[in-house]
């Protein structure tokens, strides 16, 4: 299995998550934000958090027009799968791959801890070695992570098992609690909350392992 | 040519920001500080013929994030 993680000038969680998709047994490409192409034969890419460009303009916006990023909204309309964390979910917000926005924290701070997550969509690779409605501990780190949308399309996520992860205790003001989504085809997943800080008992919590090891286990069975 | 792009959270969309500045106001002593809302300026120096068309499309594919937020232009 092949995972590609990319870095943007401010990228500081790609190393953590490239460690985190070899542990689960992939073979892993870093991919700098001015190449143009990603590997071929790639099975998941992996957008980490950070801080990329800054998060001048809005977080994410400057990423998601990169040259990299062009051929990873390819890869992920041809069907590929696509993992966003923190600024990589707001990357992935801008670059429309999945919806809705992510807005400063309600309460205006940044947000620095380990959350409750509870499961709330098995219906993808990223999840389904996980029970629906199973409680995690997973760490956040973010100031931008608001997440809003539409009632349509918030509508339309509940209506469609889109909504991966859901806060047990809402830090940061989120509509409907929520902490991760999935795009239609349930195989771009973006999420604030580290899993990647979270697949070594030295990390504190080995909950986020379950998440690569089963996107390794539905990879090959795919 | 100088252009300016005004982009403003929708109304609407909370803005919790502005809302900071409202209270901030207020604990300063500024009485009917009824509301408060924050955005961005952001000045561009443009090729002499640029369109509004072109700055239009500037906007919706860069400087604003239609979801939430609105822009004005002023060429």
């Amino acid at each position: 299995m092949k995972a590609a993680v990319i870095t943007f000038p401010g990228s500081n969680c790609d190393r953590d998550l490239a460690v985190a998709f070899e542990a689960a047994g992939f073979d892993v490409t870093r991919v700098w934000h001015k190449d143009t192409a990603l590997p071929s034969g790639l099975d998941v890419v992996g957008i980490p958090g950070g801080f990329s460009f800054g998060d001048y303009l809005r977080c994410g916006a400057i990423a998601a027009n990169s040259p990299i990023c062009r051929s990873v909204v390819s890869h992920a309309r041809a069907g590929g799968y696509v993992l966003g964390i923190c600024n990589g979910f707001q990357v992935l917000c801008e670059t429309g791959l999945l919806p809705g926005v992510l807005m400063r924290n309600a309460g205006l701070k940044f947000v620095c801890r380990n959350v409750g997550l509870t499961v709330a969509s098995v219906e993808s690779p990223f999840t389904d070695a996980y029970a629906l409605g199973q409680d995690l501990m997973i760490p956040v780190a973010h100031h931008d992570g608001n997440y809003n949308a539409a009632p349509e399309v918030l509508a339309a996520l509940e209506a469609e098992n889109r909504v991966a992860f859901r806060y047990t205790d809402n830090p940061n003001g989120s509509m409907a609690d929520i902490a991760g989504v999935l795009s239609e085809n349930h195989r771009v997943l973006g999420m604030m909350p580290h899993p990647e800080r979270a697949v070594d008992p030295e990390h504190g919590g080995t909950d986020g392992q379950a998440m690569f090891s089963g996107m390794a286990k539905a990879l090959v069975s795919a | 040519m100088k252009v300016r792009v005004d982009v403003m959270l929708k109304t609407g969309v909370l803005d919790p920001q502005g809302e900071a500045v409202r209270h901030a106001l207020g604990a300063l002593g500024f009485e009917g500080v009824e509301g408060a809302r924050q955005g961005k300026v952001i000045e561009l120096d443009l090729a002499d013929g640029t369109s509004e068309d072109e700055v239009k499309a500037m906007c919706e594919k860069l400087l604003a994030n239609t979801v939430i937020e609105s822009y004005a232009i002023h060429m």
